[in-house]
């Protein structure tokens, strides 16, 4: 009976432990991905990394300035408009940050991704906790 | 009855010795292992991890673990706040008072750090009247992505932070709502 009871003890704490201390594996907060065209065009879908602008710009900058509405799939992109200069163009020309030459840095994500916001390490995005 | 008690105290310690590092901070997921990017993209081996980047700046518990608004003003990092010479950077330092909380605690809203990072015209007048009082939105709104929630649950930090936002205990609080005379600042 001891026994048993120990063993009770020893996994209610391992669940604890579980719930507790080992992060679920998931995309970094604020991941976008972008599929409106993507993948109907041949390329991989757009993982854009809201950490990795805002270290080097603030939202004004593209939610303002540029012009990108603050919601998923509400802006309408195409690679012509970024070789136009506009949307990502505004930087990424070579001057600002690389050019268009690299497409596989942006065009990174795995097939089958659909256009949506990812949540981090404590919620899964908008609407829902 | 004991010894298990002392076994699980064992058992429970030995994890949080070898999760405590992982679980106060530096648990970004590799880009490879992320379940966005392809492991197979040419270029996966070209991007900044978000553990470079993110693990020197000031630690938090949700969002991207960061303390964004903490690491611009220390200077640890420095994004640019225009691309055109022209545009008219503003920052405005208001805090407003929102009382009509229900059951929770009074909400007080600093425009500085919102300002400093974006622009007035992110909120005004699309999301949020300029006059106080005039927009009439509830936590169910937020919740559901509008309002506040347009930002804190998908880029900003999440509403599992309550007290962030929720943070004047009505029992003490004396002032008015609405907009705050700067020196009533605590």
């Amino acid at each position: 009976m001891i026994v048993l009871r120990s063993l009770c003890f020893v996994a209610l704490v391992l669940v604890v432990f579980l719930v507790l201390f080992v992060a679920p594996v998931q995309a970094e907060y604020a991941d976008v991905i972008l599929n409106q065209r993507s993948e109907a065009n041949g390329v991989r879908p757009v993982i854009y990394p809201h950490w990795f602008h805002r270290i080097r710009f603030r939202c004004k900058v593209c939610h303002n300035e540029l012009g990108f509405e603050m919601k998923v799939g509400a802006n309408q992109i195409d690679m012509n408009k970024i070789m136009d200069g506009k949307f990502c163009g505004m930087c990424h020309n070579g001057d600002i940050a690389w050019n268009l030459e690299f497409c596989d840095r942006c065009h990174s994500g795995l097939p089958g991704l659909k256009t949506s916001i990812r949540g981090g390490s404590a919620s899964t995005g908008p609407g829902e906790y | 009855m004991l010894a298990s008690c002392w076994m699980s105290f064992g058992v429970f310690g030995l994890m949080v010795l070898i999760a405590g590092p992982v679980w106060a901070g530096g648990n970004w997921t590799p880009l490879e292992k992320d379940g966005l990017h392809d492991p197979k993209g040419a270029a996966i081996h070209d991007l900044q991890q978000p553990k470079d980047a993110l693990s020197a700046l000031p630690a938090d518990t949700v969002g991207n673990q960061v303390r964004w608004v903490e690491a611009l003003r220390k200077g640890l990092i420095t994004p640019r706040t225009n691309l055109y010479p022209d545009t008219k950077i503003q920052v405005l330092d208001l805090d407003l008072l929102y009382g009509n909380t229900g059951d929770n605690w009074f909400v007080r809203f600093p425009h500085k750090p919102h300002t400093e990072w974006l622009d007035c015209a992110n909120c005004h007048e699309k999301i949020f009247k300029t006059k106080f009082g005039a927009t009439g939105f509830k936590m169910m709104d937020i919740l559901a992505g509008k309002y506040c929630g347009q930002c804190h649950g998908a880029v900003a930090f999440p509403l599992t932070e309550c007290t962030r936002c929720h943070s004047v205990n009505p029992a003490t609080f004396r002032g008015k709502f609405g907009p705050q005379a700067v020196e009533t600042k605590p």
